[in-house]
């Protein structure tokens, strides 16, 4: 850039400290004001996010629970009596049956839950790229999900869920077939949840590849088209690579909110019936702040989880790569 | 939108069929889409008890009594407040902390550029789960429980990476060459972002700081732990307790789930024709 130029003069005058290995001054001659622009961002985060994030990888090598955690009551100072413990924590947790099952379901959920996304988001992005009566309508009647508060979501689909006098019930009866217990059973809980995440989360899914449709030139269409190309082959051959770039960043995105989609399961089964319906994210906070809060114990629950997130943004990242995509 | 070839059957046009095919699909999806927003409005608007039953009798004895309910005999206004507070703030810092870090990310190539968007998108990774426990003892060791400033800090944590992502994506909207016409005039790389490309960024910004007051607005997770005492509550904690494991009244949760998302939703759709762009410019263009 331009600026890297007004620095040279400095640098002679202060000809005495040029021994310092060059590469990396100049580097801080030439990006100091992108740094400093980074800057509070990443004190931010230090403070807020790193230190919290050190202090519970360390909370999970112990075996800190409310009942030996340190903490103040009223006058008296009680000290934390809680011991390093090592690894017991992630033993103890990839060795049990219930971290497994939850796995299972929570890639279940999530697999399930991006791919329809992604597939319905897609379809209608697709119809609505079209040249179409009302198209601006449907936009934002399709869209309007999103607008509602993912907690108010929730609540609405428990309600329309309930065995006794919800909607979807009622409507059963009206077709002369018996009440289901959507949220009593397992297989019934695990598809409803779904169901509200995927009405959540489509809208979201569809303006992004709407998006990235309307960036995909016409003339490429009209090209195709005159070689013969019918709808589903333009629609290979076209659509689908010109929404990569698109597609790539919002299905990274998509998998990791899901995975860690927490409002959802939280308030519409409270992660019943048991805990049939809980996902790896939200069994892991009940853990934290249920009965005797097992401190240490969700933590090493949130760095399993976090590890498995990066693990599977890595590898993404070199398929993307392996590709040609930028990043 | 649709560019026509000269002669010949413009790309676009179909059979009759297709047409009610197309708008089949559509209508479908918008049912399905505006479904449970309409029951919700309606439950709401039934006399006390009427959500006790899954009929509908819409125009005979529809009552705002719900809505009075709502307003003076619960806690609902005072949670809207903690609320409004909580997620106002963390907007405000959010987006001002986050501004800088878009721009730099977005316009200079500097060493640890990559890192700092990897930075960003895996703190968006992390899970409530392995943040909460020690940001609740960091929070109970400065005495921030149960105030509407630690709840903010707490948001920080999502907010900020998110923000810094978003407008990112908006200033690779603006074209570089305002940057360099502006250093050509002599401005400093921080006189550019001030004078020049923040106030054409403003869309942007509205955008940005729209999406984060609703992240911090939706958010339970933390907000369950943070705010216990019953007069710091916040929308997502309070509502909660009308549908209790002991006692649920849906009049009460429909009825305020109304009055949460009619303003939310009505600015939503004011700015979502800039959330699209602000969204997908970044991953388009890239």
């Amino acid at each position: 850039m331009a600026v890297s130029t007004r620095n040279a003069p400095a640098a002679d005058a202060r000809g005495r400290r040029r021994a310092v290995p060059g590469r990396l001054r100049r580097s801080f001659g030439t990006h100091w004001y992108a740094w400093a622009m980074v800057a509070p961002v990443l004190a931010v985060m230090l403070v807020l996010i790193g230190w919290p994030l050190a202090r519970g990888v360390y909370l999970s090598l112990t075996d800190a629970t409310e009942a030996n955690i340190g903490r103040t009551i009223g006058v008296n100072v009680i000290p934390s009596t809680y011991e390093f413990v090592g690894l017991d924590n992630y033993l103890r947790i990839l060795t049990s049956d219930l971290f497994w099952d939850k796995l299972l379901w929570t890639v279940i959920w999530t697999v399930a839950c991006v791919a329809l996304h992604y597939g319905v988001g897609l379809a209608l992005a697709v119809m609505l790229n079209r040249k179409l009566r009302f198209r601006s309508v449907y936009r934002v009647l399709l869209i309007l999900p999103w607008a509602v508060p993912a907690f108010v979501a929730a609540f609405v689909w428990r309600y329309l869920y309930n065995s006794d006098y919800g909607v979807i019930n009622g409507m059963l009866k009206l077709a002369g077939l018996g009440p289901v217990g959507w949220l009593d059973d397992p297989v019934t809980a695990k598809v409803a949840v779904i169901a509200v995440n995927v009405w959540i989360g489509v809208p979201f899914m569809m303006v992004a590849l709407l998006g990235g449709l309307q960036s995909i030139p016409a003339e490429l269409y009209e090209a195709a088209e005159v070689d013969g190309a019918g709808p589903w082959q333009r629609f290979r051959a076209i659509t689908l690579p010109g929404l990569r770039q698109v597609s790539s960043t919002v299905i990274l995105l998509g998998t990791i909110w899901t995975f860690n989609m927490f409002p959802i399961i939280f308030l519409v089964t409270r992660g019943g019936p048991g805990s049939e319906t809980e996902i790896l994210v939200t069994y892991a906070f009940r853990e934290a702040f249920t009965g005797i809060r097992d401190y240490s114990g969700s933590a090493a629950w949130g760095v399993i989880i976090l590890l498995m997130l990066v693990v599977l943004a890595l590898g993404y990242r070199r398929t993307l790569r392996s590709q040609g995509d930028p990043w | 939108m649709t560019t026509y070839r000269s002669g010949g059957r413009p790309r676009g046009e179909r059979g009759a069929l297709a047409s009610i095919g197309l708008h089949a699909g559509l209508l479908i999806a918008v049912a399905i889409s505006l479904f449970p927003v309409v029951w919700l409005v309606l439950t709401s608007l039934k006399p006390r008890d009427g959500w006790l039953s899954s009929e509908l009798r819409l125009f005979d004895d529809s009552s705002l009594d719900n809505y009075a309910r709502v307003l003076t005999a619960t806690e609902f206004p005072r949670w809207l407040l903690n609320s409004v507070l909580t997620a106002g703030l963390t907007m405000v810092a959010g987006v001002l902390l986050a501004a800088t870090t878009g721009y730099a990310v977005s316009r200079f190539r500097f060493p640890g550029h990559r890192g700092v968007m990897w930075l960003l998108l895996v703190t968006q990774m992390f899970p409530v789960a392995i943040l909460i426990v020690p940001l609740y003892n960091l929070m109970a060791g400065l005495g921030l429980l149960n105030q509407i400033p630690g709840l903010v800090i707490a948001y920080m944590t999502i907010a900020v990476p998110f923000c810094a992502w978003m407008m990112k994506s908006y200033f690779d909207t603006v074209p570089i060459e305002i940057d360099q016409a502006g250093l050509v005039d002599g401005l400093t790389p921080f006189g550019v972002f001030r004078r020049v490309v923040l106030p054409l960024a403003r869309p942007g910004i509205a955008v940005t700081a729209f999406y984060c007051f609703m992240t911090a607005w939706g958010e339970v997770g933390y907000a369950t732990v943070f705010m216990s005492q019953e007069d710091k509550r916040t929308l997502g904690v309070g509502l909660q307790q009308f549908v209790g494991q002991h006692w649920s009244d849906w009049g009460l949760m429909t009825a305020s789930a109304v009055l949460i998302a009619i303003p939310a939703g009505a600015v939503f759709l004011l700015v979502q024709r800039h959330l699209v762009t602000g969204l997908t410019a970044g991953a388009t263009k890239s």
